[in-house]
């Protein structure tokens, strides 16, 4: 009797796990199934750019001129690689002094109403709608550059200043996480040696979270690298590469948003705007490649 | 300049409500081990720690009464805290070197005082390495990791970085706790070395490493100072009845 109640038991529990396993394998199948049929997707589509329509890699990435739509057609992508490259770049170097100043207020100078209050509202930011982020770009930073610079306000820089503002939370947050996170004692043995208080952030704090100031930092760009709607409405979407920051320009985002719905699937153009695509996406890897060895070089 | 002691008078530390030490006097000799004994939560560390001001970096403490060196009061508001630290060297329980080079950890105070020159730097260097006994093993990778040293040689190493910036007193919590038996020998004979030149105040959980390291021994209990005598004396003759349980380890 009571041998049986045992087996009857042990048997739910063996059902028990293996409803468990099939479920989360088909969960993690499905994810996994998802991404790699959009790697599929992009890649056979981007690629078919070279291999159907006859288009030279090396045009596409050296080519200046952008005329899909000409005669004969002309595919020069240099000019939203350098547009995404420079927005992204010029955001960091703006919101990575920043954040890493926030990040040393909040945890630093004054560590209650730091995490209390200001934490949460830098990521507040985080969680605005892009589109709210280009509105603001187009009514407040254009007409701030067209008064202040020559041309029409639109291009680079007003992208540059609308994606640091994106992505200011990110590098704050993982900035404050890394302060926060220094090993104990690290300061007090600084101060203990007659240092100030900003010998120390500067000397011992840096240097000591530098791995994972890294981090934030190519996440932000690697955030300011696809954002596509907010860059579009301030960058003017000229296809050249422009000669100065407040002259209209494009990002490889900005350029595939504005044309994909005028194309038609399997044309050169609607392909061009794939390989495009699949410039993103080959960079996201990198990104994340990069993160993954900051992240591992950080724990030696 | 090596004739530097410390006083404390009438000093008492609030945490908040609570009250951690309880109007403490003491006086420390130059060129003398003295250790601070008592039970956990004692306010042996609170107590050592008002002495370079590192309290001042917990939000809420409060510390009342004066410490004198030579003719400072250093818990005066006028103190500069940073030219104090300079002259009171401080090594903790567990050992903090910085991620940086064997070289860099002890460069780091000197440098920041003002000492340029390379060939000065090494000289400091090598001088701090060679009191703390560190030198022979680690002159042949001065430029690696601190972090790839043992916790001993770390320890070492941190009692040799507060040498460096030349102060005159020096400050030990628990130096020895984290360490192994070997280690711990090792950080004693040091400390027995360097009091032939600086005042040490050595915190320890440890009564027969107070009994071997100290000139004279202070036992705390519940923030009050309950006994104060030369080593010899405590341990053999305590006149205290609570001073004499806690080393017999009756309690504690």
């Amino acid at each position: 009797m009571a041998r049986s109640v045992e087996r009857e038991k042990r048997s739910k529990h063996l059902v028990e796990e293996w409803v468990g396993r099939v479920y989360t394998l088909i969960c993690v199948g499905l994810l996994v199934l998802t991404i790699f049929s959009m790697v599929y997707f992009v890649a056979s589509k981007g690629l078919s750019t070279f291999f159907r329509d006859g288009v030279n890699p090396i045009d596409l990435f050296t080519g200046v001129k952008w005329a899909p739509e000409s005669e004969p057609p002309l595919f020069g992508a240099l000019p939203f690689i350098v547009g995404s490259f420079s927005t992204s770049i010029l955001a960091a170097l703006i919101a990575a002094p920043l954040g890493f100043c926030a990040a040393v207020f909040i945890v630093e100078l004054m560590p209650k109403f730091g995490r209390k209050v200001l934490q949460p509202v830098i990521e507040l930011l985080a969680g605005i709608p892009s589109v709210v982020y280009g509105f603001v770009g187009l009514s407040v930073i254009v007409p701030f550059f067209r008064d202040i610079f020559p041309g029409q306000g639109l291009g680079l820089a007003a992208g540059g200043v609308v994606l640091s503002i994106m992505i200011l939370p990110t590098i704050t947050t993982i900035a404050t996480d890394a302060l926060a996170a220094l090993p104990s004692g690290l300061k007090e043995g600084s101060y203990a040696l007659g240092s100030t208080r900003w010998q120390t952030i500067y000397r011992i704090v840096l240097p000591t979270t530098l791995p994972a100031l890294l981090t934030g930092i190519v996440l932000g760009i690697a955030r300011a690298f696809g954002e596509a709607l907010a860059v579009q409405m301030v960058i003017g979407n000229a296809p050249h590469i422009p000669r100065s920051l407040f002259e209209s320009a494009s990002t490889l985002t900005s350029a595939i948003t504005l044309s994909m719905g005028n194309t038609i699937m399997g044309t050169a153009h609607n392909n061009a705007l794939w390989t495009l695509a699949l410039i993103l996406l080959t960079m996201t890897f990198v990104f994340v490649f990069i993160v993954r060895w900051l992240e591992r070089r950080s724990k030696v | 300049m090596q004739d530097v002691g410390l006083k404390a008078k009438n000093l008492s530390v609030f945490y908040g409500e609570k009250q951690a030490v309880k109007d403490i006097s003491l006086d420390f000799n130059a060129r003398q081990v003295t250790a601070l004994i008592g039970p956990s939560g004692c306010g042996k560390s609170t107590f050592l720690r008002s002495l370079n001001r590192m309290n001042d970096l917990i939000p809420g403490a409060k510390i009342t009464g004066e410490v004198w060196i030579g003719d400072q009061n250093i818990l005066s508001p006028r103190t500069d805290v940073v030219l104090l630290r300079q002259k009171i060297g401080m090594v903790w329980q567990r050992p903090n070197p910085f991620h940086k080079s064997i070289y860099e950890n002890i460069a780091f105070g000197p440098r920041y005082h003002g000492i340029r020159d390379k060939k000065k730097l090494d000289e400091i260097v090598e001088q701090s390495l060679r009191k703390a006994a560190l030198w022979e093993e680690t002159k042949d990778r001065l430029h690696k990791s601190a972090l790839a040293l043992s916790g001993g040689q770390q320890q070492r190493l941190c009692i040799a970085r507060s040498i460096a910036v030349r102060p005159d007193i020096i400050l030990m919590d628990e130096p020895a706790s984290a360490l192994d038996p070997v280690s711990t020998a090792k950080i004693e004979e040091l400390i027995a070395e360097l009091k032939q030149e600086y005042c040490i105040i050595i915190v320890t959980h440890n009564m027969h490493q107070a009994a071997r390291v100290s000139d004279r021994t202070a036992f705390f209990l519940m923030g009050e100072l309950v006994e104060f005598d030369q080593t010899d004396k405590m341990f053999t003759n305590p006149a205290n009845q609570q001073t004499s349980d806690y080393i017999s380890g009756r309690f504690g």
